[in-house]
């Protein structure tokens, strides 16, 4: 058992007053969650504190909030570890020492309903809807199940794991800028359908996807949804997938994102490092057929850049100005070693997913890499553990 | 027609969520619907009804097929067809999963078409019902419901009303189930005049945390996890020599509790659940969900050490007694899923037959129920049930603070008591003792204050409203627990070890009086499986 502060930010719709912040002493273990310590708050102090929870367990989406200005799951936040990260915040900030208040708020770019609850109708459920979130199929179902490869039930598994709790649309930067963006949690939903190959309309999917001006290519990368995500659903890696899904089927991006990631994957792999001096031409006009005949596009996009380079140059930005003469920028000495990691990176590229390559990279590389099988046989001997 | 969807919660954070482990269909060709009817049966311990036990496993594969061609991401196997994990009590491997979040699949693929079809389907999401409304000729005619978002209180006028409002795990302290689960329909029904029934048989399930009770799937000891006491002994040797850890829950549950009750558990009430036999890649693929349990709920890597467990309050077996179209005793009112109490798992569920029963039943019900609405006209319904609901809840928000003992204290009591007296093994004394402290909360709940006064998602107010709920779903649970006096599934008297085929080859009914539930008994159809000795 341990004592904790709670800090929570209330706000009662009936009372005509504002959100006020408000103390609660909990006295709980270590390892029960913060949602533990607001049941706790709620049981022994003031019934009127609200909050949406059900399972405690992470599978039901209820309960996400903000603890310590991160946005999480109350039920997977550990009251330990949120008392730890406060105390850190707070030294920090020169304020120190142990015991500072673990601050609770309801999520971020959603209306507030009141303390904790926030209204996802009108902001995550809506935003789900836009996607067309279920499956549209070709024509009549067959009899038996459809066939499809093994890989990709357990790829869009990924997707399938949200539970729509909000946290990634509650840390979602781009979403404060634009409260139009589609958002990662939709996004990653529309990934489930694009992923899937029962469904029929991938191309219009994305075609729909990456001509909104608030669609795919509104996401900054700025990997708030990974780390929010009480589920490992990794929002912002499915909103990359559809975009490069997008470009593969030719659709036009307007920040051009995947030829530019393309042009740098290349150049690095020939390279070794950036070559600036390629970067802008291979992004706009790649290849020889590109620069042979370059589009429209190309050229004002080319064109537009130049003012951007003076600006560079001027502010001392850009420094080596001789390697911005193509073909000087050197290549990297062994580069046979960037090569070889292209060459793991390509084979093992289903492993990006969290369901086949387990736990934060974690893959058991002697069960996997050099075949051998754990033993499952009754009676093999295992170790015990006590404690 | 029109068709409304009413939910205390948003839709998907149901406790449907909480099946992780899969659906059994005999959907193989070397398989067949009589062997899992008949694995249901013998796991039912002879109290399932057979009837209804065959229509279930006859309608699975079908059922699996559906839900496939909607959408869900069910496991493959590596010719891209469905794949199978095999589950306890079962013969054949049948059960189809999507990793370990089988029912959050389902349901989200549910509710994915929901939104398909929200032209022709409302839905009420957080929207608490708090009464049925019955008409002059005894039918069902509506229910009473609570806007939670702003308070309103609404009449809903239906032809027909199915009940889906999941089980009373919050009965007992711990449970795995959600904090949702207090068995509202259960005793909404039992207030209205239904029969309940088997309302003795809860399911402890074999793997659960200790403490928080969360729910460690049978999955893992499918895919081949071994079960070990303190001193490393793989102890279901004893109790279950073919089966071993794959025996029926009850069987596996006792065993547990055999162990821990006998000094050969850990100190702290548990015995291990050895994960790490299973293949590493085969765990994060098929048991991620768990992994994650372990690591955020036990600060264990079950991938490298086994996770101490201990039988938990986990499914209601009986519940709102229906016929296999969903139809209670009350014309117009349905029951599904683990609500109902059809039924099809008697004194012991099958794991991986939950979602199973929920899917076919609720079919069922919602085509008879479907068929009504187009034959029957409205009924006309008085609104003294909406004034007598609306009293109810000014009582409740006039009571002062202080005035008697807190919801919580109240709640803390129960889960206690039924989890020590009315558990994996009971005793007359026991269960008599649960039932006074069970009467007694119930009149100490009438005089319970809450603190919030207001409208807007007032949940101390829906918390006092389910502890009504709980408190009559745990008086049926002990006055039936009290009546069986023989061993039969999740019924386990120390004072009367045996089954007892001759007297209590029957269902024990519950019918709502002033002097609380009155018995009787039903018949438990038996089609082709004769009732034999259960051994696994």
């Amino acid at each position: 058992m341990a004592e904790y502060t709670i800090k929570v930010r209330r706000f009662q719709p009936e009372s005509g007053e504002g959100p006020y912040w408000e103390k609660f002493d909990v006295d709980l273990d270590p390892s029960l969650s913060v949602l533990d310590g607001l049941l706790q708050a709620k049981d022994r102090d003031d019934g009127s504190l609200a909050v949406r929870c059900s399972c405690r367990a992470a599978i039901c989406g209820s309960c996400g909030m903000k603890i310590n200005g991160q946005s999480g799951l109350g039920c997977k936040t550990q009251i330990g570890e949120a008392q730890e990260l406060a105390d850190k915040q707070a030294s920090a900030t020169g304020k120190g020492g142990k015991g500072n208040s673990i601050v609770i708020e309801p999520m971020g770019n959603m209306p507030v309903i009141k303390d904790l609850v926030t209204d996802m109708e009108s902001t995550h459920w809506a935003k789900i809807r836009r996607v067309t979130p279920w499956l549209l199929p070709h024509g009549e179902p067959p009899e038996r199940e459809y066939v499809v490869e093994p890989e990709s039930m357990i790829d869009i598994t990924q997707s399938m794991a949200c539970i729509q709790c909000g946290a990634c649309v509650s840390s979602c930067l781009s979403m404060e800028a634009d409260h139009d963006f589609i958002g990662p949690a939709a996004l990653a939903k529309a990934y489930r359908f694009v992923g899937d190959p029962r469904d029929a309309e991938t191309h219009e999917r994305l075609h729909d996807l990456a001509d909104d001006p608030h669609g795919i290519y509104d996401c900054t990368h700025c990997f708030s949804c990974i780390d929010a995500c009480p589920k490992g659903v990794a929002p912002m890696d499915q909103i990359m997938r559809l975009r490069r899904k997008a470009g593969e089927q030719g659709i036009e991006d307007p920040n051009s994102g995947h030829d530019h990631e393309m042009a740098f994957v290349k150049i690095i792999e020939k390279k070794g490092t950036l070559d600036e001096s390629l970067l802008l031409q291979e992004s706009f006009a790649p290849g020889f057929k590109g620069k042979l005949k370059p589009s429209k596009r190309a050229i004002r996009e080319m064109l537009g850049s130049i003012p951007t380079a003076i600006r560079g140059i001027k502010t001392g930005k850009m420094r080596s100005l001789h390697k911005l003469i193509p073909g000087v920028h050197p290549k990297l000495p062994d580069q046979d070693d960037v090569k070889a990691i292209y060459a793991h990176a390509e084979e093992h590229n289903e492993e990006f997913n969290l369901y086949i390559k387990g736990e934060e990279g974690e893959l058991a590389e002697e069960d996997v890499e050099k075949g051998i099988e754990r033993s499952t046989d009754p009676d093999t001997p295992q170790e015990v553990k006590n404690g | 027609m029109s068709v409304g969807i009413i939910s205390k919660v948003h839709p998907v954070r149901s406790h449907s969520n909480a099946a992780q482990g899969g659906i059994n269909a005999a959907l193989n060709p070397g398989d067949s619907w009589e062997s899992h009817a008949f694995d249901t049966i013998k796991g039912s311990d002879y109290l399932g009804d057979q009837d209804a036990v065959e229509i279930m496993t006859r309608e699975a594969p079908e059922e699996i097929l559906h839900l496939e061609h909607l959408g869900v991401t069910f496991h493959r196997n590596e010719e891209g067809k469905l794949g199978t994990r095999a589950f306890g009590g079962a013969s054949a491997a049948r059960t189809y999963y999507v990793a370990d979040i089988t029912g959050q699949a389902i349901m989200h693929v549910l509710y994915e078409q929901l939104m398909k079809y929200s032209e022709q389907i409302a839905r009420y999401e957080e929207w608490f019902c708090s009464s049925l409304a019955i008409d002059e000729n005894g039918e069902c005619c509506g229910v009473v419901t609570r806007n939670v978002a702003d308070g309103s209180m609404e009449l809903f006028q239906a032809k027909s009303v199915i009940l889906c409002t999941g089980g009373n795990g919050m009965v007992w302290k711990p449970s795995t189930n959600a904090l949702i689960c207090t068995g509202d329909g259960i005793a909404m029904a039992y207030r209205a005049g239904a029969k309940l029934m088997d309302m003795e048989m809860i399911q402890y399930h074999p793997t659960t945390l200790a403490g928080k009770g969360f729910l460690i799937t049978e999955g893992a000891r499918g895919e081949g996890a071994h079960l070990l006491n303190a001193n490393g002994e793989r102890f279901m040797e004893k109790y279950a020599p073919n089966k071993m850890e794959l025996a029926s829950r009850d069987v596996v549950s006792r065993a547990e509790q055999t162990e821990i009750n006998e000094g050969r558990g850990f100190p702290d009430g548990t015995v291990a659940l050895d994960i790490t036999v299973v293949p590493k890649k085969r765990v994060h693929e098929a048991l991620r969900e768990i992994v994650l349990v372990g690591r955020d709920f036990a600060g264990v890597d079950i991938t490298r050490e086994p996770i101490h467990i201990k039988p938990g309050n986990h499914y209601t077996m009986g519940g709102v007694k229906t016929d296999v179209d969903g139809r209670t005793d009350i014309p117009g009112l349905y029951s599904a899923g683990e609500t109902a109490c059809v039924s099809v798992h008697g004194g012991n569920r099958l794991g991986a037959n939950s979602l199973l029963d929920t899917l076919i039943f609720g079919k069922r019900s919602g085509r008879d129920a479907a068929a009504r609405a187009k034959r029957t006209d409205y009924a006309h319904v008085s609104r003294k049930v909406l004034e007598d609901e609306e009293a109810m809840i000014a009582d409740i928000v006039g009571r002062e603070k202080g005035s008697g003992r807190r919801i919580s204290e109240i709640k803390l009591e129960l889960g206690q008591t039924m989890d020590a007296k009315v558990a994996v093994f009971r005793d007359e004394a026991g269960i008599t003792e649960a039932l006074e402290v069970v009467r007694r909360l119930k009149e100490e709940a009438k005089t319970a204050y809450i603190d919030d006064h207001g409208s807007v998602f007032n949940q101390d107010l829906l918390a006092a409203i389910e502890l009504g709920y709980m408190l009559d779903n745990a008086e049926c649970t002990c006055v039936a627990a009290l009546e069986r006096k023989e061993s039969r599934g999740a019924q386990y008297r120390t004072d009367f070890p045996e089954r007892n085929d001759e007297e209590w080859l029957k269902h024990i009914d519950l019918e709502q009086t002033d002097d609380g539930p009155e018995i009787s008994y039903s018949e438990v159809t038996i089609t082709q499986w004769e009732p034999q000795e259960r051994t696994y």
